[in-house]
């Protein structure tokens, strides 16, 4: 069974389990200064190892740019 | 005493906040801000590019968190809700920061602010610990609600967001200025030295610029002019300038003693 999580809107899909952490790795932001909200809530740096996905979460992955 | 400006409790020696939008890249950006003065920058939080350039370079590279006081944004978001959402990412990105910059926007075409939206974003934010430094119209009551609300600075716009237009309502500055006991920023609009240097000269306690800095032909130089804007507005301000007496000259030169009288 496939995993559906919806990333910065777009859908995409893993092969279950997944965690955040796994997740960041496989989008290739790992190391990078992000910030991640889960359904609504944000996810923790700390705890991206132990919170897994499950299907239809709904993710942002934001980064800081330039702006006004 | 040294002149500074404190916001929430946090001196900065220079009351020019810079954004970092539209910059040719972070080499720039850098080098107009280390012009500029500033201590406070603007960022904005927006959505990674998943797999795109691992190696890109980012701004907080260029503009460390050590050195500057960033100040997270809600440019673009058009409901509470949504502003909320960004600047709980921005605190969660920034290691718990808690000084941000709210903005809700009302129309995508003239960026007016919806300051309903901006009033209900700004409770909650306050409610949740954040330190709230707001972009709103240049109307003195719904500034003084924003403060009464909690927000540690009130950031009425001169004119529309990149304009440059300059302070089109001087007399609304002024009386929001005169009645707010938190820092009033212009924000927004600002487009030459000059604009920059009124709104000093009218008592505000800081201008918050992008694109007047960023648009310039020469960025580093406006940087550096929007600094001695700054500092010449803000002194004239402290100097208290001589009063305006419409249609009376008065000559600074002696008249007694000019050559070719009989005395």
């Amino acid at each position: 069974m496939e995993l559906r999580v919806t990333v910065n809107g777009a859908e995409r899909r893993f092969a279950p389990p997944l965690t955040v952490a796994g997740l960041v790795g496989e989008m290739g932001v790992a190391g990078r200064r992000i910030a991640i909200e889960r359904n609504g809530e944000i996810v923790p740096r700390s705890r991206y190892g132990e919170t897994m996905l499950a299907d239809g979460d709904r993710l942002e992955v934001v980064v800081a740019v330039g702006g006004g | 005493m040294a002149d500074e400006l404190v916001i929430a409790g946090k001196a900065y020696g220079s009351r020019l906040l810079v954004g970092t939008g539209k910059y040719r890249d972070f080499a720039q950006t850098r080098a107009a801000i280390d012009a500029s003065g500033a201590e406070i920058v603007t960022v904005a939080i927006r959505r990674v590019n998943i797999g795109q350039n691992p190696g890109e370079p980012n701004l907080l590279d260029a503009l460390p968190p050590d050195r500057f006081t960033i100040l997270p944004n809600t440019a673009g978001c058009f409901t509470a809700e949504d502003a909320v959402r960004t600047l709980r990412l921005a605190r969660e990105l920034l290691d718990g920061h808690a000084l941000v910059k709210l903005e809700v926007l009302g129309d995508a075409e003239t960026l007016f602010p919806n300051m309903p939206e901006t009033l209900a974003a700004a409770k909650t934010l306050v409610a949740e610990g954040f330190q709230v430094m707001v972009y709103c119209s240049d109307d003195p009551i719904l500034a003084r609600q924003l403060e009464d609300i909690g927000c540690v600075a009130v950031m009425p716009l001169a004119s529309l967001i990149g304009s440059g237009m300059g302070i089109l309502n001087p007399w609304n500055l002024q009386i929001i200025r005169d009645r707010a006991k938190v820092p009033v920023l212009v924000d927004a609009g600002i487009g030459t030295a000059s604009d920059a240097a009124v709104a000093m000269e009218l008592g505000c306690d800081g201008v918050l610029m992008n694109t007047a800095i960023a648009n310039a032909t020469d960025p580093v130089r406006m940087g550096r002019a929007m600094k001695l804007a700054v500092e010449a507005g803000r002194e004239a301000f402290l100097a208290g300038r001589m009063p305006k007496k419409p249609y009376r000259a008065s000559a600074s030169s002696p008249t007694e003693g000019l050559i070719g009288k009989a005395s």
